[in-house]
């Protein structure tokens, strides 16, 4: 069999400052026919690069593309530019990672596709403009025909990422590159997405070359699978073999970190991630976790009917146009030791949640108690005071260090303003820190651009643990971090959690994670909770059709356990945008086994029951 | 589009009452009687001009002495110019088209020069014409308008003696010809005005087509296989003056500044002229009336800048 | 416990580019900007020679000589003179001061308005950021130049028996050029005050008790400054060009304060006989303010590689 493409022996190099810097070097693989290929590494392994390249998109003067590159034999890297362009969006067409920012905002979207089809296909407006709705309709864009004239702001993300979808099919071309298109998405638009492009990768005959870093998407879609590390290809092979029988070290350290959905089923306690040394390949011993949940007396944190609203202005004069409900009576508590894991997909008020209880945002009304004082309650000079006993950990290591402030002094910063510690005191203790979370404490004088992404939410694990607190709102902290750094700074959290008996609000859209973090979860949807309960009764039975649909969509980093094709759906996500006179409904709530609780849903459920459960 | 239209009209009126506002307290403060030299002229008796300060209501709460003001202007009663004598609104009428040429001929003429090289220029950035025209453009920008006036003069005029250095309004020839003069005493004040203001637009074009030259949706374009010229002329140009629009929405105070010294270097007959002139024969009501005149015009530009951004960006009336 | 979570060393490799700046690196990335570098010392000559041309040349400024009038550059007059026979040169020299001076204090002015408007909409979340900004914007739309031009023109007589000739239009000048040229600095500020405050190291640093002048003085200053010292750079330039056009249209300095825009006032009348009257002052402007444009430059280059415009 005559493979599409093959890419021999490739390297690129960049310019930097005026030197030569290869980032892909001697990168080989094929893609045979209606075969879907998966590129997969971390972040800095060239794989984007590798796409680019076989487009040729790099930039033209600081760029150097060698090797070769067979589409059916020709060699694109030896075609003149006009000959290229002719290839680029006809026989290969490529889809992005950013759905918000890969559509021009100043011209439609049915323009944007009607382009590629006047251009290669040399039809007219009109027919072009046919031919799009056409292709809408194959991306299942609902009311294809209407929204075709639309501009692209009017479109949902999932949304954007069909009509790119459409537009890179419009020309029907042989291969589609498909660059990380799901990161930017929910969980359960991914799953739409995803069985979109295999649906259409049958219907259309075409292959795809997939590159993501998310093993749980390889296992969903791809044949084969190429693992990149530093530029260089380590590892190829058929998708179940590589997650089967891994050869190469780093192969076998990148999936041993792989959070896995269910692989927590039967153990009592969270556990930490095994590690694989990715040199060697040899696994770490898991010591089994404590159980490190105080068992009795009050809780750490009591939040009772928490109510955060944002108001929407807008019109002439500014009058309030709507409501965000970000959170609507959300009551939860969290003991000692525990984890407590808040989950839910982007607008479903787990962010504002976590702000709300640390008063980073005024609540609208309810009680967040901390160790039974309320935190509403208290006048700002109070507040800051007993901040110091809740602290945060925020989702981008690059934003929450200022720059201009060496990690040293960050660390010390907070026992500074709260006039903990003398200068000098404040200083030892942040290179005691630096070491507690497995970094050295020469490192007190460096700047955080000098640390990588890991190191730095190290550091910010040990800036919010300078004042010792008794609760860690942790917002997505792990979720911007690679496979394997992640999995580190998870082990970190909860040996942290085992020796100072800290209590986490675990705020994840990462739903592997969570199961392997938390003791309990609450799953949130439009500001409410609509499931609440132990980690092994919401993983094991869960009972809303929300958190059903949401545990279907996971992918499962498993080639043997693909999730079954369904008709693919259209539905979005729900916006928490009411009208200004709306009032929430009243909730009920039912305890299913002890301290499980699920909202009683309401007929909008029905429809989705039977195929949530199927 | 309607109600973003409206927005914006409704933001402009309170912005002119601010600076008839601002303009009346400035005069209010100001030291002395600006309110014409008939009630401080010796010769007047006291008894008389205290009857004309009442007459003039001087003595009335600078509210009630704006209000009435703002009336007057309102009603097209601006006063009476002393140096000239004849009505302040008459004489403004006169000069405005002239002004209004010279400034409208040389903001073309900056855009012609600026969209263009500035788009060049970004789309090959550090080639050799990028460097050139950067070059350039700081070149320009650093030259003040009344010296490059003072250049041109030197050099048309009076040593290669091309063009005229007195524009006239009223040039003695009919026919072509009266045309061609036309042109021909406008090309220096046009040039001197409008390559100033290239050089400053050439660098916001260039910083704006570098920063949507790298944006994600113009990978998308290029994936699509469209050409270079296709990609720049359809997705990055419009884009990439959005921002630049506001750029010179910002520069236009600093158009009609330039304006006041160009035609006072060629003396263009045009209100900045007539803004000197009447500042030095102590004018005021021709001083205030023109003020405000070049507020108006302000206000009125900056109101056809929002549209234009309006029109350029399908996102505003979203918003 | 916590050694057993320390990351193997290969794990993950720092990020090759710094964003931040350091001292050094700012100087390091100032250097390469090679037409930066020679403003400075072509600036530094300009400066030095306003500041101690008077004492190598040493001749007054008000010498009339009515047997050398108009006469071009030659050696006992290098610049020439003027109508009156006075040397151009000396001049040059005591003008120049004037002017640099107020385009340094009119920054200054500018710069500080300008911060502390911007700093205190940007701080600020419920009234007093749109009413700073309305009147920014209002600012920002006002003719300037005709109100630089009315107000000196209503003012000039009461400054002068206040604070003597010299000094009276000098004060005023500053004022009111500073006074018309904050708005920039203040919306730059503000921008700047609005998307750091929303960045997640302010938001930590409030989750540790920070209060609102521990943020601003700490870590939001700190983080705005770059872009407001390449501002205040071009504020500079900004006002030496307006006070020279002010003299210029003969409405700044008296001719006995010969500031480069003066001197070009007075020598434009006699473009045909003696250029260089004209040419000399008009030379220095523009090399003055071009080399501070290029610093200006030069320096946003150096301290934020990111931002373009």
């Amino acid at each position: 069999m005559t493979p599409i493409l093959s890419v021999q022996d490739l390297t690129v190099a960049f310019r930097v400052e005026r030197a030569w810097r290869p980032v892909v070097h001697g990168v080989s693989f094929e893609i045979g026919p209606r075969e879907t290929v998966a590129l997969v590494g971390e972040s800095g392994s060239g794989k984007s690069v590798t796409a680019l390249s076989i487009m040729r998109l790099t930039p033209r003067d600081s760029s150097r593309i060698g090797g070769r590159v067979l589409l059916e034999g020709r060699d694109l890297l030896g075609l003149p530019e006009p000959a290229m362009r002719r290839i680029r969006g006809d026989d290969v067409a490529m889809i992005f990672q950013e759905p918000m920012t890969s559509l021009n905002p100043v011209l439609t979207v049915g323009f944007q596709i009607a382009e590629a089809l006047m251009l290669h296909r040399g039809l007219s407006r009109a027919a072009a403009e046919a031919e799009t709705v056409r292709l809408f309709d194959k991306v299942r864009i609902p009311g294809a025909a209407s929204r075709v004239h639309d501009y692209p702001h009017r479109f949902s993300g999932g949304m954007r990422q069909r009509v790119m979808i459409a537009m890179a099919l419009a020309c029907r071309p042989k291969l589609l590159i498909a660059d990380e298109p799901t990161t930017a998405l929910d969980v359960t638009i991914q799953a739409q997405i995803l069985d979109l492009i295999k649906l259409l990768q049958d219907e259309e005959d075409m292959s795809v070359l997939f590159i993501t870093h998310d093993m749980g998407v390889v296992a969903e879609i791809a044949d084969r699978t190429v693992v990149m590390v530093d530029g260089r290809a380590v590892e190829s092979g058929p998708t179940d073999d590589i997650f089967r029988r891994p050869t190469h070290p780093y192969s076998r350290a990148l999936l041993a970190a792989v959070p896995r959905l269910g692989s927590m089923r039967g153990r009592p306690h969270p556990t930490r991630f095994p590690i694989v040394d990715r040199v060697t390949g040899e696994p770490e011993v898991v010591p089994d976790m404590p159980d490190t949940v105080a068992p009795e007396g009050r809780p750490v944190l009591e939040v009772r009917d928490l109510t955060t609203r944002f108001e929407i202005r807008g019109g002439l004069l500014s009058r309030v146009r709507g409501r965000v409900h970000a959170v609507e009576n959300v009551s939860f508590s969290l003991r000692a030791g525990e984890t407590l894991a808040l989950v839910g997909e982007s607008g479903c008020g787990k962010s504002t949640t976590g702000r709300s209880v640390l008063r980073l945002i005024e609540p609208l009304s309810g009680s967040v108690l901390l160790d039974g004082e309320d935190i509403l309650a208290l006048a700002p000079a109070d507040l800051r005071e007993r901040r110091r006993r809740m602290q945060m950990i925020f989702q981008d290591p690059f934003a929450s260090l200022d720059p201009r402030m060496s990690v040293g002094a960050a660390i010390a910063e907070p026992l500074l303003i709260n006039r903990l510690a003398s200068r000098r005191e404040a200083g030892d203790r942040a290179a005691d820190l630096l070491r507690r979370v497995g970094l050295k404490p020469e490192m007190a004088g460096r700047y955080p651009h000098e640390f990588s992404g890991g190191q730095r939410q190290r550091i910010c694990i040990a800036r919010a643990l300078a004042v010792e607190p008794r609760l860690i709102v942790a917002d997505e902290s792990v979720s911007a971090l690679d496979v394997s750094v992640k999995a580190q700074v998870v082990n970190l959290m909860l040996d942290l959690q085992a020796s100072l008996g800290l209590a986490y609000l675990f705020i994840s859209h990462d739903m592997a994670v969570v199961e392997r973090v938390s003791h309990r979860v609450a799953v949130m949807y439009l500001g409410e909770i609509v499931e609440i309960g132990p980690r092994a009764a919401i993983f094991g039975a869960p009972q809303h059709p929300y958190t059903r649909k949401l545990l279907a969509a996971v992918p499962v980093p498993d080639p043997g356990r693909r999730r079954q094709m369904h008709a693919v759906r259209s539905d979005e996500i729900k916006s928490p945008i009411r009208p200004v006179g709306y009032v929430p409904p009243e909730r009920l709530y039912r305890e299913v086994s002890p301290g499980h609780a699920v909202q009683v849903w309401g007929p909008e459920w029905e429809a989705a029951v039977p195929a949530a459960a199927a | 589009m309607g109600a973003y239209l409206l927005r914006r009209l409704l933001i402009a009126i309170p912005s002119l009452v601010g600076i008839s506002l601002i303009l009346f307290t400035v005069l209010a403060l100001a030291p002395g009687d600006p309110f014409g030299e008939l009630a401080s002229n010796p010769n007047v008796p006291p008894e008389v001009r205290a009857a004309l300060r009442l007459k003039f209501g001087l003595d009335d709460p600078l509210l009630v002495r704006y209000l009435r003001w703002l009336v007057a202007m309102l009603h097209g009663d601006w006063g009476f110019s002393f140096a000239s004598r004849i009505d302040v609104d008459d004489l403004i009428l006169q000069r405005l088209p002239t002004t209004l040429f010279v400034v409208g001929s040389s903001q073309v003429l900056a855009l012609l020069i600026a969209v263009p090289v500035g788009i060049l220029a970004a789309i090959r950035p550090y080639s050799v014409f990028d460097q050139v025209a950067n070059t350039l453009a700081f070149v320009g920008f650093s030259l003040p308008t009344f010296f490059t006036g003072l250049l041109f003069i030197l050099l048309f005029s009076i040593k290669l003696d091309w063009l005229p250095f007195v524009y006239q309004a009223d040039v003695a020839a009919t026919g072509w010809h009266w045309y061609w003069e036309h042109v021909r005493q406008a090309i220096m004040p046009v040039a001197v005005l409008g390559f100033f203001q290239a050089a400053s637009y050439t660098r916001y074009v260039r910083a704006s087509v570098l920063d949507v030259a790298r944006l994600d949706y113009v990978t998308t374009a290029r994936a699509k296989g469209l050409s270079d010229g296709a990609v720049t002329l359809r997705h990055i140009a419009r884009n990439a003056l959005i921002p630049v629009v506001t750029l010179v929405a910002l520069q236009i105070p600093a158009v009609f500044g330039g304006a006041i010294v160009t035609e006072q270097i060629f003396r263009v007959p045009g209100i900045g002229s007539l803004l000197i002139n009447a500042m030095l024969a102590n004018d005021t009501p021709v001083v205030m009336a023109v003020t405000f005149v070049f507020a108006c015009l302000v206000v009125l530009f900056n109101l056809v800048a929002d549209l234009l951004y309006g029109w350029l960006d399908p996102r505003i009336s979203f918003r | 416990m916590a050694g057993s979570t320390l990351a193997s060393p290969s794990a993950e490799a720092a990020p090759v580019a710094a964003p931040a700046a350091s001292g050094r690196d700012t100087w390091r990335r100032f250097r390469r900007h090679r037409l930066a570098v020679v403003s400075v010392l072509v600036l530094a000559v300009l400066v030095m020679g306003v500041l101690v041309g008077g004492l190598l040349w040493p001749v007054a400024i008000d010498d009339i000589d009515f047997s050398a009038m108009l006469q071009g550059p030659s050696w006992q007059h290098p610049f020439g003179t003027d109508d009156l026979g006075q040397d151009l040169l000396a001049r040059m020299i005591s003008g120049g001061r004037i002017s640099l001076a107020v385009g340094f204090a009119a920054m200054a002015v500018a710069t500080v308005v300008g911060v502390a408007v911007g700093a205190v909409a940007g701080m600020s979340r419920r009234f007093l950021d749109p009413a700073l900004m309305w009147l920014t914007d209002l600012f920002l739309s006002l003719p300037q130049l005709p109100l630089l031009l009315l107000v000196i023109y209503l003012f000039r007589d009461r400054l002068k028996q206040v604070f003597g000739l010299e000094g009276g239009v000098f004060v005023m000048i500053v004022v009111v050029i500073g006074g018309l040229r904050w708005m920039p600095v203040a919306r730059l500020v503000r921008a700047q005050f609005l998307s750091l405050r929303e960045k997640e190291f302010i938001e930590a640093a409030r989750s540790q008790g920070a209060g609102a002048w521990h943020l601003v003085t700490r870590h939001i200053l700190p983080n705005a400054i770059g872009p407001v010292i390449v501002a205040a750079t071009i504020e500079v330039s900004a006002a030496i060009i307006a006070e020279s056009t002010l003299s210029f249209l003969g409405l700044g300095f008296p001719p006995d304060i010969p500031t480069w825009g003066r001197l070009l006032f007075d020598a434009k009348d006699h473009l045909d006989v003696a250029p260089h009257w004209a040419l000399f002052p008009g030379a220095a402007i523009f090399l003055t303010v071009l080399s501070i444009n290029f610093i200006g430059d030069g320096l946003r280059d150096a301290l934020d590689p990111r931002r373009v415009l």
